[in-house]
């Protein structure tokens, strides 16, 4: 096993940010807005490079897909402890219609090429909620997935995955290769460390292209229009249970 | 002979060649200190923001939080990697320093005096014996240290320390009392400064290093103080304290030297913690100018608000460029010791004026502990008088000014 691990990073408004729709309601605001990698990502980047001082596995790489800015959070990849990152260039209008289909091609090629053990993603982005690059990244390169990871194990030649599912806890066990993706619980990024900060410098990023790993970037598909959700309307204070359920029936809701 | 004009030039365009790289430094930080910085804020934002107001409320160490900031290598950032440090600039320890006030001024000055005041020294004037000993523990966050120079009789003048050393077979024997020691109920050593000879005035005094607890060493109560009430600061009593002869550092008679320079090193830091506290308040009063209307409309529309928020922006910015060019003339190791005071003046006045308008911006809101804008005002205060006054400031600005138009 070639012991290398594929983490894939997405760079996305910082989930502090108060989002803010454009005036011609075709995407959100993002000039000028606090971005950073995404929450979920970082605890995939987590697990990875605890993986590697587990010594359970032997390198760690941060992949991204974005415009130059995608470097900066390959960069935090990296002061966690990645060993290097590879920086998938995609900008312009490829980059506003980038989706799961797009970026879960983009891994399962990279993962072939970087002979990889393991794929680990975060169970889905902030931005978008998709939750589909890790299931599909499976899917294309037919590998078993553990996706909502909340805990993960090697077992011999098996990868033993404790999964968030509705109903409580579920435990898998899956061949490698495999794509995994982070849910919350799985563990608590580290914040990087300042000589860490410095040896990321010396840390290489390659530079590819999505033509590069013959993937067609067109998308299947079309955002009409992107909305605020509705204004939270005030309550209304009622005195008694009988007063409460006569609203409810006014409001055919019982 | 030269004239004065044609010398300034040449100085000027020395300045300009050497510090070409610095001065681009200043418009855009390189790719390393960018992301340290966000690494800080982050830090301050999740860990250190959420728990100020009841650090400052109960008077509580943050002793995990320190411990944490250890971890990433915050506790000793000059420090050099294989004694257990970062090993990156004071361009690095200004942008940490910044940010780790901005969520939590106390923690900040914990920060502060254990990089420049406790290590900083140690780590200028120790032999690799005393590094290795007096630095190293003192770098994980497990261990903070101290820096006693400050007497109840003396702050700004501290040629005149009365704590005296006198030696005894193979022994310093240290007799006196110190003040407004910041660390000291927490820290585990202090640099202590006393007169091995009165006489001989400031050139008499020679810089100690002293384990904490050690026998002859007490502490005197904690200060109830206005503002940074997470750090403790009291009184150091030494009582016939004894350590062996190998605990001076530095050369002997060479305390008062050791102090001015760690001092100016220290203003640094101490200018990073006050720019912290300004830019939080600026932060809390642009944030209350969107939320906050009157007459109809948010009162950021209103120009009196609008004036003082833009007088805040050009005070914490200015103060930022002087104290990030300070931080760069060090590490090129340039004199950087009139940038440093201007830097320490300007960022603890920003700090003071940005706290008290914002204040006013908030209005009753400002005068509550609902929001922080009360505990930034208490917390500002203390950076126009510790590590050297506004005052003394001023002196040492004016001392190198006037030697730089001599001739």
């Amino acid at each position: 096993m070639s012991g290398r691990v594929l983490v894939g990073v997405k760079r996305v408004i910082d989930y502090a940010v108060k989002i803010r729709v454009k005036p011609d309601n075709s995407s959100v605001v993002t000039d000028g807005v606090k971005h950073s990698m995404n929450p979920f990502c970082e605890i995939a980047v987590e697990e990875a490079v605890k993986l590697k001082e587990k010594k359970l596995i032997k390198e760690v790489v941060a992949v991204s897909c974005g415009p130059q800015q995608a470097q900066e959070t390959i960069r935090t990849a990296l002061a966690m402890g990645a060993d290097r990152g590879i920086h998938v260039e995609v900008t312009g209008k490829d980059y506003e219609t980038l989706g799961p289909l797009q970026v879960s091609k983009i891994m399962a090629a990279l993962a072939k090429k970087e002979d990889a053990q393991l794929v680990i993603l975060g169970k889905q982005a902030i931005d978008d909620d998709c939750n589909q690059t890790g299931q599909m990244t499976a899917a294309l390169l037919d590998w078993p997935q553990g996706t909502f990871a909340s805990e993960v194990s090697f077992d011999g030649d098996k990868i033993k995955v404790v999964r968030e599912i509705d109903g409580g806890l579920e435990t898998i066990k899956i061949k490698t290769p495999a794509v995994v993706t982070a849910d919350l619980r799985l563990n608590t990024p580290r914040y990087a460390t300042l000589p860490n900060i410095m040896k990321a410098k010396k840390k290489k990023i390659a530079n590819v292209k999505p033509a590069d790993l013959g993937v067609d970037l067109t998308s299947r598909l079309e955002v009409v229009r992107v909305d605020e959700p509705p204004q939270r309307q005030a309550g209304v204070k009622v005195e008694t249970v009988d007063d409460l359920v006569g609203k409810l029936k006014e409001a055919g809701t019982v | 002979h030269e004239s004065l004009l044609a010398r300034r030039g040449r100085l000027a365009l020395g300045l300009c060649l050497s510090g070409c790289r610095g001065l681009s430094q200043l418009a855009e930080l390189p790719d390393t200190h960018q992301l340290l910085r966000q690494t800080c804020r982050d830090f301050a934002d999740r860990e250190l923001n959420p728990i100020a107001a009841k650090l400052d409320k109960e008077h509580v160490y943050p002793a995990k939080q320190i411990q944490e900031l250890g971890a990433m290598g915050v506790m000793a950032i000059e420090v050099p990697e294989e004694l257990g440090g970062a090993g990156m600039d004071y361009l690095a320890y200004s942008l940490a320093m910044e940010e780790i006030s901005r969520g939590c001024a106390s923690t900040g000055v914990v920060v502060s005096v254990n990089n420049s005041l406790y290590i900083g020294p140690v780590l200028k004037f120790g032999s690799e014996e005393q590094k290795r000993e007096w630095i190293t523990p003192f770098t994980t966050g497990e261990k903070v240290g101290c820096f006693a120079l400050s007497e109840p009789g003396n702050g700004s003048d501290a040629g005149a320390a009365s704590t005296t050393a006198r030696q005894d077979g193979d022994e310093w024997v240290l007799n006196g009392t110190k003040a407004w020691i910041t660390n000291s109920w927490d820290a585990s050593a202090t640099v202590v400064f006393a007169t091995t000879d009165k006489s001989l005035k400031h050139k008499g005094i020679s810089a100690f290093l002293v384990p904490m607890p050690h026998p002859g060493l007490s502490l005197g109560k904690k200060e109830d103080k206005l503002g940074i009430k997470a750090s403790s600061t009291a009184n150091i009593i030494l009582e016939d304290c004894r350590v062996p002869l190998g605990n001076m550092l530095g050369p002997r008679g060479a305390g008062f030297k050791i102090a001015m320079q760690t001092l100016d090193s220290g203003r640094i830091g101490i200018a990073a913690q006050a720019l912290g506290i300004a830019q939080a308040s600026l932060d809390c009063a642009a944030d209350y100018a969107h939320k906050r209307t009157a007459f109809g409309s948010p009162i950021g529309k209103l120009q009196a608000i609008q004036f003082k928020l833009a007088d805040m922006a050009v005070a914490v910015e200015s103060a930022r460029l002087l104290t990030w060019k300070a931080s760069l003339l060090r590490d090129a190791k340039k004199p950087f010791t009139k940038e440093a005071a201007m830097a320490k003046l300007a960022a603890s006045e920003a700090a003071t004026y940005c706290s008290h308008q914002a204040i006013q911006v908030l209005g009753g809101m400002g005068y509550v502990a609902d929001m922080p804008a009360e505990r930034h005002y208490r917390d500002a205060r203390i950076t126009e008088i510790y590590e050297g006054t506004s005052e003394i400031q001023r002196l040492v600005i004016a001392g190198q000014l006037l030697k730089e138009y001599q001739s």
